[in-house]
């Protein structure tokens, strides 16, 4: 039993992993309803940032913050400057740009950082607490913390305040939001910009665990992606019990179901979007699509 | 109007195909003509190299840059009997289907003399083949495999480089074997050609004897992370941990099994070794006692930080290679590698590819970087494993300290 | 009317471009023709399903793999005769393609391009996993085809003939299909689903067929991959493959047979150039070249002389107007509720 219990905190806690960068996925889908292929390097890129930072001597939480500044601007000017471009038009050549973003920031990092793999140090104090035989990370209850924060911040961000309301507005009907006084390009640029600093955030968060080269997100960028078809693309809170959902059955079916084995452990994920999508279409906390004929 | 249009466009097709055609060069096969043998003249000498620059290993595009060094540190001193070396090489992304072309490319475009250093298993099995038939060395290719060296028969003109896997697994079995006869073994290992060469090799190597394998777990290099596989192993009554794996995940093996208290006798292959790649970023501290092997001088310990051998090789990355990174082993193992190269071009006794292979299937010689005691030796035809031995080594305080003595272990 | 003939004329041209590169070129370069047309065909099958039908699918490479690997197994197992591997390898995937259409009826955009992104990763892994048959990691040398002596050809310009001759049907075939009333049909579906059931279209069929059309083309692609390396293993088949046929059909031109073709070129030319121009920034360059090409031509090449006759005559050319809005409803699928 305790096994099981250890077992499913490990996943939590993998599975937190891919819930933050989940984050950053919804968080660009809700304001401006693209998928964004790069937004995996966009935070790696950001997370090299931040190395960079540090090693130079900048102390880790200025470092940290400054690279959730930079990364704002950088996302605003790259919605500005080559996203807008691609808005209202096919959606597939938006989707390839943002491979072609992928290419470039993958090489472009290793470009200026090397390739080799680096550690990056933990905001988190490196120490574990065990509770009834269990045994939890300061870490891994340090990101679920802030996770959920993160959730809080996004939820009060879209539905209380007016800035939120007119992201919202601006993402689902552009031509009508105009009319109402929206400044919709800004609402877009804002979007992508708190997207490119919650990557960051995501980045930093993660690759102190994951170790940083220029692949560190290239294989969570697809669980992110479960993670947040799981919970409803258009839910931050989704992203993050989606996460935690696929990090769970992943280790558990990885631990107990012998078949699986750690090699198709990728299956698992795959299976339950699946599963969902045929029942439950919008996941688990999106809203229903309604097609106009 | 449109007809212009379209007739100026059939033509700038036309025109463009055209232009794109290098040489009208029809003599597909290769060298072995009357006369030299191509890319080799009296100055110079081609080789041509096939890396991933890009996609999943571009971590090991620095072995590329070990390498340009010293073929630049050995032009700076007049070349190979006075040949300067001009070592072409591509990015195939680790994807066969780039070797191939890269392969194909170097032989018939860029004619180079011979193949050299090709990396990934994969990609050179993938061009074996066609270089073989081609009649070009393809030498020292940058693998462990066991195959390059198993049937040399049909493949005469290939041949490996490192210690190959299967040695490498054999030193690990002998060392439990000595020194904890009755060892349960857990596994970790990636799940390719590389990991899967070193598990077979164990497993080889430990049957009939009291080491037994106990549990094993594999991983995928698209795996974010292996936590969940080290959790499964250490959950097994084995009190030895082998880790088969790349930096990056052998330095989350070793941070997992730290977070887990899992405290047991902990073997970590060699490519996993480096102290700047895998040990650093994981913390020193859980470090401490991990088993190695080493075939070549850590540019990251100080042992040799008054070798003359090594300061050579600094200087030179700094001097032609300054992206590259001097604590980076993979730099020193393509040093090693063009060393060998060189000092295979130097015994070849005619400018031929032929005899470049009857050079390289009769070496025996030192190379400085790599340890003492360990050398380079082909007997024959029928040798196709260059370096067959290997010494362990022991993670203590900051550094890796060699135990022991170099162990050989022929095949 | 002269644009038609034009068009012929330009087909002929190419044609005749095509049958005479082999004996232009050296065989690397022969060779890269090669599979440029390997990637068309694939390219072709991914665009009857995403640019005429509007489904997605992001994992075509995973099709390409089961057509190679059977077209392996079958050579170096079974003894099969090579030629016979096309058509069964596109038959597999045929299959294989309708029973993955199934269960896709009920995904819609970019739900759909998640699951078929799962599939590409897990294809390597796949392959691995059944390593008895298809020898895993290590991969499969498959012996290639030799031109039979009485053509005096060299092995690689047979070899890009034979793949050329398979291409050409492959073409027309889909050409064809969609110029016809089945074409119609298709492109009924992608432009309003409502609409294209209400004249009678029976849409669970005709995307299941799409699919597994699409794939069989990638099979057959995947089959005469094989027979121009000469081997298969899994790292060639990773969700690197599938992204390139997808960039490929975006910068040749969705609903276009001929863009398929123009996509082969540009992903199998513009990394080996971005390669020679700086090998430390290949992904730079190349990722550049595909956004700067989206940004000029967001229609991709095959949009070009459309494009140029904008230009040209100033005015919008009546097709353009309609292409504008494909795929534009299932993949930007536009939550409902809160308004």
């Amino acid at each position: 039993m305790e096994r099981f219990v250890q077992v499913v905190v490990d996943g939590v806690a993998t599975g937190s992993i891919y819930a933050a960068v989940a984050l950053a996925l919804v968080l660009i889908y809700r304001s401006t309803t693209i998928v964004n292929f790069a937004q995996g390097e966009m935070a790696m890129f950001s997370t090299f940032v931040a190395w960079g930072l540090y090693e130079g001597g900048v102390p880790l939480g200025l470092a940290v913050l400054t690279t959730l500044g930079l990364s704002f601007f950088a996302g605003m000017a790259i919605e500005r400057g080559l996203i807008r471009h691609f808005e209202g038009g096919e959606t597939l050549t938006l989707v390839i740009v943002t491979l072609g973003m992928f290419i470039l920031l993958n090489s472009l990092a290793g470009w200026i950082w090397g390739f080799e793999n680096r550690g990056f140090p933990s905001l988190f104090p490196d120490d574990s607490v065990t509770l009834g035989g269990v045994r939890l990370s300061v870490e891994s209850l340090g990101i679920v913390a802030v996770l959920l924060a993160v959730v809080g911040l996004l939820t009060l961000l879209f539905q209380r305040t007016k800035v939120g309301l007119a992201m919202r507005a601006a993402a689902l009907n552009p031509d009508s939001s105009a009319l109402v006084g929206i400044r919709v390009g800004h609402m877009l640029m804002l979007g992508w910009g708190l997207a490119a600093a919650l990557g960051a955030l995501a980045g930093v968060l993660v690759a102190p665990r994951l170790f940083l080269d220029v692949n560190l997100m290239g294989s969570v960028l697809i669980y992110a992606f479960a993670a947040a078809a799981l919970g409803g693309f258009d839910s931050a809170l989704g992203a993050v019990v989606g996460g935690w959902i696929i990090g769970v059955s992943e280790t558990l079916a990885g631990t107990y179901v012998d078949f699986i084995g750690s090699d198709l452990k990728i299956l698992v994920p795959l299976g339950i979007i699946f599963v969902v999508l045929l029942v439950r279409p919008s996941g688990l906390f999106g809203q229903s699509e309604v097609a106009r004929a | 109007m449109k007809r212009t249009l379209w007739l100026a466009l059939l033509l700038t097709v036309a025109a463009l195909t055209f232009a794109a055609c290098g040489r009208d060069d029809d003599d597909g096969d290769g060298g072995g003509g009357g006369g030299g043998d191509p890319g080799i003249t009296d100055e110079s000498i081609k080789l041509g190299g096939s890396y991933p620059f890009s996609g999943p290993a571009s971590a090991y595009r620095s072995i590329e840059q070990g390498a340009q060094a010293y073929f630049s540190f050995v032009n700076a001193k007049g070349g190979v009997d006075g040949r300067k070396i001009d070592f072409v090489t591509l990015d195939d992304g680790y994807e066969p289907a780039k070797a191939v072309q890269n392969a194909r490319r170097l032989i018939q475009e860029e004619q180079v003399f011979a193949l050299f250093n090709t990396l990934g298993t994969a990609n050179n099995v993938a061009i074996w083949d066609y270089a073989n038939k081609q009649e070009v060395p393809q030498v020292f290719v940058a693998t462990g495999a066991s195959l390059w060296g198993a049937d040399i028969a049909a493949h005469p003109w290939t041949i490996g480089w490192q210690p190959d896997y299967v040695t490498e697994s054999s030193v690990y079995a002998d060392y439990l074997k000595k020194e904890k006869p009755n060892a349960k073994v857990a596994v970790l290992y990636q799940n390719d050609a590389f990991g899967e060469d070193l598990l077979n090799g164990f497993k080889d190597a430990t049957k009939g004897s009291s080491v037994r394998v106990v549990a094993e777990e594999s991983y995928e290099v698209t795996d974010p992370t292996v936590s969940s596989q080290v959790s499964k192993l250490a959950d097994s009554d084995a009190d030895t941990f082998l880790n088969i794996s790349t930096p990056k995940f052998g330095a989350q093996a070793i941070v997992a099994a730290d977070k887990l208290g899992w405290k047991v006798l902990h073997i970590i292959n060699n490519v996993a070794a480096s102290k700047l790649l895998v040990l650093e970023p994981a913390g020193l501290d859980k470090a401490q006692g991990l088993i190695s092997t080493a075939y070549f001088k850590d540019p990251a310990s100080p042992d040799w930080s008054d070798d003359a051998s090594m300061k050579e090789f600094k200087d030179a990355l700094a001097k032609y290679e300054p992206r590259a990174n001097p604590e980076d082993p993979n730099c020193v193992y393509g040093w090693a590698a063009a060393s060998t190269m060189v000092k295979a071009l130097e015994g070849m006794k005619e400018p031929t590819r032929q005899a470049l292979m009857d050079s390289v299937r009769n070496l025996d010689v030192e190379i400085p970087t790599l340890l003492p005691g360990i050398d380079v030796k082909t007997s024959g035809e029928q040798d196709g494993y260059p370096i067959e031995a290997m010494q362990i080594q022991r993670f203590e305080g900051e550094n890796w300290k060699l135990l022991g003595e170099v162990i050989q272990a022929p095949h | 009317m002269t644009d038609r003939r034009v068009r012929i004329a330009l087909v002929c041209a190419v044609a005749l471009v095509a049958v005479l590169i082999p004996f232009l070129f050296g065989p690397y370069r022969v060779g890269q023709f090669t599979l440029v047309l390997i990637y068309a065909v694939a390219a072709l099958g991914l665009n009857l399903l995403v640019g005429y039908n509007g489904q997605i699918s992001l994992g075509h490479g995973a099709f390409f793999a089961l057509g190679a690997y059977t077209g392996a197994l079958l050579i170096e197992k079974a003894d099969v005769p090579y030629l016979a591997t096309l058509p069964a390898a596109g038959a597999l995937c045929f299959a294989a393609g309708y029973l993955f259409g199934v269960p896709a009826l009920r995904l819609r955009g970019l739900y759909l391009a998640l699951v078929t992104l799962g599939l590409a990763i897990a294809t390597p892994q796949l392959i691995k996993r059944f390593d008895d048959l298809t020898e895993g990691t290590q991969g499969l040398t498959v012996e290639q085809p030799t031109a039979p002596g009485w053509t005096g050809l060299a092995d690689d310009q047979f070899l890009y003939l034979l793949t050329l001759a398979a291409a050409a049907i492959m073409f027309l075939a889909a050409w064809n299909l969609m110029r016809g009333p089945i074409g119609r049909s298709v492109k009924a579906v992608r432009d309003g689903e409502i609409a294209a059931s209400t004249i009678g279209v029976d849409l669970a069929a005709t995307k299941t067929r799409v699919f597994a059309l699409s794939a069989a083309y990638a099979g057959v692609g995947g089959a005469l991959y094989v027979l121009a390396l000469g081997f298969v293993a899994p790292e060639a088949f990773t969700l690197t493959l599938s992204f390139a046929f997808l960039a490929a059909i975006v910068v040749g031109g969705l609903a276009t047979v001929s863009g398929a073709l123009l996509g082969a070129l540009f992903i199998e030319f513009v990394p080996v150039y971005a390669s020679d121009v700086n090998d430390a920034l290949t992904g730079v360059i190349y990722g550049g070249v595909l956004i700067a090409f989206m940004w000029v031509l967001p229609e991709g090449a095959a949009g070009l002389p459309r494009r140029l006759r904008e230009l040209v005559l100033g005015r919008r050319h009546p097709e353009v107007a309609d292409r504008e809005d494909h795929l534009k409803a299932p993949v930007r699928g536009v939550p409902a509720g809160k308004a």
